[in-house]
């Protein structure tokens, strides 16, 4: 088999990844796919390095995700819950890096709430980084995932037309999704109320609508968002009740797609709120839970990749 | 002391010349200007003996007005740490700026005559250069009760401002302007809606968007201007905007003015020679305040500076020390220092030849200083001999260790810059000579 190519030394975004690295991380993500699906699941791709979960915002899901695809991969996985560390103590990002970088972690998967905090990380320490969500920027495991999963359930990744729904604006999910299946060359449409829909995306390339109604027309892939529970009251929307009979995902509006189209959401999902409990446990319809299982691979994949970059880097170094 | 600059291309931003001649010298002030003559000629018709005379040959390059900055931020009281009176002087002195016009915005504020008196001490005895304080308007910039106006124009201060906090109670703020009018004090203010522009780190626009950051429409500022524009018309008073930075604000601008308001306005220099795509991987040294606005918004400003409708550049000098902006985008502070790089990064827009030199020193010294009415920033006879004499050609790179401020943070590091500060006088005396 020829070695993927893929040359990067952090995944920090979905920006930098040019489409062949982009595939290269799904091929290998399908033999992932497969590995898990066995009843013994461990691999030795991670043998002997050492992986530093830093999560400086809460979460579950990912981060339990992330755990998982190392420990499978034979790394050593540490959590470090930041909220509740030294962070409240008034560390600074960088000092946090530094201390972390004296640690000699092999792999540092990084959560933070302000946009391009982990840029800023991976400038400050040796070894490669793994971008879990920052602020509203990037959240690219979360897009390569939804890639797979739409590869797999409409055997390809180009020429589709896909809608992404909700909350757009705040939304790290939805940047990185566009710019993924922007670089795949799909039709995006961005369907929200105005206020969570930044027109600037009209910019680069996307379709806006206001109106879910036309904006779901025949779309082959209808992505829901979560839709933060911060935002409901007034500041951006009215209610929740007229959120959801404008923008909530019901049968009604889903029989406006193709017939085959999927639903998709990155949870934890708001039933009721952006989606209709029945739909989203439709499973001829909803791949919502396959999402979940494409992240373990996902993320398995991406952190083989890097592992490798950083075996050859360090190597290259010694010699 | 008498001193003759010879060979000079002079710069006069009055009467809009760019010419060679000779400038001479006396009791700090300027006693003579002369085309291009010989020495031996200048000194047989002043009276003068060549021995007398301190000869100050400019080889060609071009001798200005010093420039006048409004909006210095130096950081005493309170960081000094970050900047102080000795710093800035030697960074302005470095830079061609001989009066620095301070701002009010340190910890504690200069909000009383007892603050301001102990900075115009700190000044007197440590900065190479001439200091004019501003003083806040409100008390501790809280934009509640006004500051005492009478009393602080009466230690010094030249000017009245909350730098950039709004003063966002429209009455306290129409009162503050009506009091000052009845002192004659100049107010400036930041143009600003403040809901708007609340916890925005970028302006909204393409790049915000795809980068994540929290953004204001540049109509924020326009907003501002038309308060402030209504305010004027209200109360009569003497008003400055300190940075009008997007394009959408000028025409506000240009009625004001035509409709005989006493109004000026200010840019910065970031904002002329920056956009917003020179933040590009989150650089907090490019976080400025307002943020770096969009292309088209920058040449608008520049046609501005051009046709006058801008009055004044400022520097906006800013000094943060290394920790607060090595932070996330969000959370890092805004401002950069400038003293230094104002005249090289000004000199960027002679080289595009959007701007001619005497435009630059009109909007860098005759403006500011005719606004604060001081006799500087002009070539005239009898007007204090502070000058600046560089090289609008030498090219360099910048690198921001030799610095003569405190702190760092300027975005133009690493930078190519064209146009070097070869000699800073202030009231004739050298204050800067660059070695050779």
């Amino acid at each position: 088999m020829q070695p993927p190519s893929f040359d990067q030394p952090h995944l920090l975004g979905i920006e930098p990844l040019r489409p062949h690295e982009i595939t290269a991380i799904l091929d290998l993500a399908e033999d992932y796919v497969a590995l898990n699906r066995q009843t013994e699941k461990h691999s030795e791709a991670l043998a002997g390095l050492t992986q530093i979960n830093m999560f400086f915002e809460n979460s579950t899901r990912t981060q339990a995700s992330f755990e998982l695809a190392g420990k499978r991969l034979g790394a050593d996985v540490m959590n470090m819950a930041m909220q509740a560390s030294s962070v409240k103590k008034g560390e600074t990002l960088i000092d946090t890096a530094l201390t972390l970088n004296a640690m000699h972690p092999d792999l540092l998967v990084v959560r933070h709430p302000h946009s391009g905090a982990v840029d800023l990380l991976a400038q400050k320490v040796n070894c490669a980084v793994l971008n879990a969500g920052d602020g509203k920027h990037e959240h690219p495991t979360q897009a390569l995932l939804d890639a797979l999963t739409i590869r797999r359930a409409k055997g390809r990744l180009h020429r589709l037309n896909i809608a992404i729904c909700g909350d757009i604006a705040h939304s790290r999910v939805a940047r990185s999704n566009l710019i993924l299946l922007g670089k795949m060359e799909n039709r995006i449409r961005l369907i929200g109320p105005p206020t969570l829909v930044p027109q600037q995306f009209a910019e680069f390339g996307a379709e806006i609508y206001d109106d879910m109604r036309e904006g779901l027309k025949d779309v082959d892939v209808v992505m829901m968002l979560r839709l933060q529970k911060e935002r409901m009251d007034g500041g951006f929307i009215p209610s929740e009740r007229e959120y959801y009979h404008r923008y909530g995902l019901d049968a009604d509006k889903l029989a406006l797609a193709k017939p085959d189209a999927i639903v998709m959401h990155p949870g934890p999902m708001n039933r009721g709120v952006e989606i209709d409990g029945q739909i989203a446990d439709d499973i001829t319809r909803s791949v919502i839970q396959e999402q979940v299982e494409m992240g373990v691979a996902v993320r398995m994949a991406a952190m083989d990749l890097l592992a490798r970059n950083l075996r050859k880097a360090r190597a290259a170094q010694a010699s | 002391m008498t001193t003759l600059f010879l060979n000079a291309r002079l710069i006069d931003p009055e009467a809009g010349t760019d010419a060679p001649g000779a400038l001479l010298v006396a009791e700090g002030r300027i006693a003579g200007r002369f085309d291009d003559q010989s020495a031996e000629a200048i000194c047989a018709a002043q009276g003068l003996t060549l021995a007398e005379v301190e000869m100050v040959d400019c080889g060609g390059k071009c001798l200005a007005p010093g420039i006048v900055d409004i909006g210095v931020k130096v950081c005493e009281p309170g960081e000094r740490h970050k900047e102080s009176y000795k710093s800035a002087g030697l960074a302005a002195a470095a830079g061609g700026v001989t009066t620095i016009v301070t701002r009010p915005d340190t910890s504690p504020a200069i909000d009383s005559p007892e603050t301001l008196e102990f900075v115009t001490r700190r000044a007197q005895a440590d900065a190479p250069v001439n200091v004019l304080p501003m003083a806040a308007l409100t008390k501790g910039r809280e934009g509640r009760e006004m500051t005492e106006i009478g009393f602080l124009m009466d230690a010094g201060a030249v000017a009245f401002t909350d730098c950039d906090h709004v003063v966002g109670n429209t009455k306290v703020f129409s009162r503050a302007l009506t009091y000052a009018r009845s002192c004659g004090a100049l107010v400036i203010a930041h143009p600003q809606e403040p809901g708007l522009s609340d916890g925005a780190a970028a302006t909204s626009g393409k790049f915000a968007a795809l980068r994540g950051l929290p953004a204001v429409s540049p109509m924020a500022e326009r907003m501002g201007l038309d308060r402030d524009i209504a305010l004027l018309e209200m109360t009569g008073a003497k008003y400055h905007a300190d940075q009008i930075t997007t394009a959408r604000a000028l025409p506000a601008l240009e009625r004001a003015k035509a409709n005989g308001l006493d109004i000026t306005a200010g840019t910065s220099i970031h904002h002329l020679t920056l956009n917003e795509l020179d933040v590009a991987d989150y650089r907090t040294f490019f976080k400025v305040k307002p943020p770096l606005r969009s292309e088209d918004d920058r040449l608008a400003v520049v046609e501005a500076v051009r046709t006058g409708l801008i009055d004044i550049i400022s520097s906006m000098h800013t000094p943060q020390d290394e920790e607060s902006k090595r932070l996330p985008f969000e959370e890092a502070a805004a401002g950069a220092v400038a003293l230094e790089t104002l005249l090289p990064a000004a000199l960027r827009l002679y080289h595009a030849e959007l701007l001619d030199l005497p435009t630059l020193f009109r909007a860098m010294a005759l403006n500011p200083a005719k606004r604060l009415g001081l006799a500087s920033g002009r070539l005239s006879l009898d007007a204090p001999a502070d000058l600046v004499l560089f090289d609008a050609d030498a090219p360099f790179v910048l690198d921001r260790f030799k610095l003569q401020s405190k702190s760092k943070n300027t975005p133009f590091d690493t930078q190519r810059m064209q146009g070097r500060v070869l000699a800073t006088y202030v009231a004739g005396r050298p204050v800067y000579r660059k070695d050779a």
